[in-house]
């Protein structure tokens, strides 16, 4: 690495817009990343990346994790790296979704191309791996194929009530032989796929309590790990509205699902959302009295984020993680001269809190590690070709 | 198929409609009045193909 590595040290101004974003009331500053490695060889200082210095600084912090949810600190990395990490989760971690539907009746009120693309936005509980990505030439059998049935019909009953009135995804039947019309749908099963979701409903009933996730530090459980018994396919929410019907309207349907990337369709995603923010950093420019006219507003309109010292009478910056309310509110005071003078608000360039929201098909940190393989394969497949 | 000469099948059988008003099913043949027999309502709608319809879930 470079010659003169460690050696100088940045002015502290410089250092300010290296790390950190300052926030403006309109704008922010210094958005962009200092990459290039002779930037600051003037003053001594070697900018190069260096791979011994990223594996001594780089940290995972994981807040919480639970079924569908899991928020971690990325510390320490380029933007392009949580950048790529989060479109990877967006648009390139496979599932199963629902991709041909075979509308046999739909007497209902809503046309046969809308309920078909709903029914294509249902996630489905089928691990991915079990089965092969369907190319456009391929027939469609056991290997790359799940069926679905819908099979609902609407009837007042004597009590005058109304039976299935509301088709919901719990109604969707999965059938383990394959399409029951192989003539129209071309889709035929050799031997079928009772064999691969063996586990029973006991199984597939811990795995969807929350219970057993309630230690985030116990290995995904069976709806996000790689090994079996995998419960029967089916829709991971079973309360999802797909149709209302009125006495006598009825709908049937063989619902055929393929696995896919988002970046073809948004179905195929396995998140519900994945993002990142940067850290906020709330820093004093200089010493505040607390009982001075600034002071005052800032304790009383950000409250929990300052606090005054009782031995001294100064203002304290607290941590500004979990103000985020308040931190807009410090945004609107900066507009002010008198407060921008004494505080900045900052955000730290290197440091990420990424939220993975899961759809429920997978286990975020099963969603995390498919992603990291993914990211890992492109660098692999590109020092390859270099 | 059947050839000239022979009526086709829907013209002995009747085809099947459901009114618009109360949903019964009526069997028309050619020169029947278009009403429903149940309550007497003048739109009817033809049934539904049989045959199975694919579509893209996009």
């Amino acid at each position: 690495m470079g010659k003169d590595k460690g050696k100088g040290k940045l002015p502290e101004h410089l250092e300010l817009r290296r790390d950190f974003v300052t926030c403006g009331d309109r704008l922010n500053f210094n958005v962009n990343t200092i990459t290039s490695a002779n930037t600051f060889n003037a003053m001594g200082v070697d900018n190069s990346w260096d791979f011994a210095a990223f594996k001594d600084s780089f940290q995972i912090v994981i807040n919480k994790m639970d079924r569908e949810v899991m928020e971690f600190d990325m510390i320490g990395c380029d933007p392009a790296i949580a950048n790529a990490l989060r479109r990877i989760l967006i648009a390139e971690v496979p599932t199963v979704a629902i991709e041909h539907v075979f509308m046999i009746n739909n007497t209902s009120i809503i046309q046969d191309e809308v309920l078909s693309h709903r029914l294509g936005l249902v996630p489905l509980l089928v691990p991915p791996h079990l089965l092969e990505p369907k190319l456009a030439e391929e027939a469609p059998g056991e290997k790359n194929t799940v069926v679905f049935k819908l099979d609902v019909t609407c009837r007042r009953k004597p009590d005058g009530s109304l039976e299935n009135d509301k088709v919901l995804t719990s109604q969707l039947e999965w059938l383990p032989g394959g399409s029951e019309l192989p003539e129209e749908t071309t889709c035929r099963f050799a031997a079928g796929q009772a064999h691969l979701f063996t586990a029973s409903a006991a199984d597939a009933a811990a795995a969807s309590t929350s219970a057993a996730f309630a230690a985030a530090a116990a290995p995904p459980s069976p709806l996000g790990s790689t090994s079996g018994p995998y419960p029967r396919p089916r829709a991971v929410h079973g309360d999802i509205l797909l149709a209302k019907l009125r006495p006598g309207q009825t709908l049937q349907l063989e619902a055929h699902a393929t696995k896919g990337t988002g970046k073809e369709h948004a179905k195929w995603s396995p998140v519900a959302t994945a993002w990142y923010r940067l850290q906020p950093v709330v820093a004093l420019l200089k010493e505040v009295r607390a009982d001075s006219e600034e002071g005052k507003v800032l304790l009383e309109t950000c409250p929990g984020l300052f606090s005054a010292d009782e031995a001294t009478g100064l203002l304290r910056a607290g941590n500004a993680r979990g103000h985020e309310m308040v931190l807009e509110r410090l945004r609107r005071l900066l507009e002010q001269e008198r407060f921008s003078s004494c505080v900045a608000y900052r955000k730290r360039k290197d440091h990420f809190i990424f939220t993975i929201e899961s759809s429920g098909v997978l286990h975020p940190a099963e969603l995390l590690a498919q992603a990291l393989d993914i990211l890992a394969d492109k660098a692999n497949n590109l020092r390859d070709k270099l | 198929m059947s050839g000239y000469g022979t009526m086709p099948a829907t013209v002995t059988m009747g085809v099947p409609y459901i009114c618009g008003q109360c949903g019964s099913e009526i069997s028309l043949k050619p020169g029947d009045i278009i009403q429903c027999r149940e309550c007497g309502y003048r739109i009817l709608y033809k049934k539904r193909t049989n045959k199975v319809v694919q579509f893209e879930a996009r």
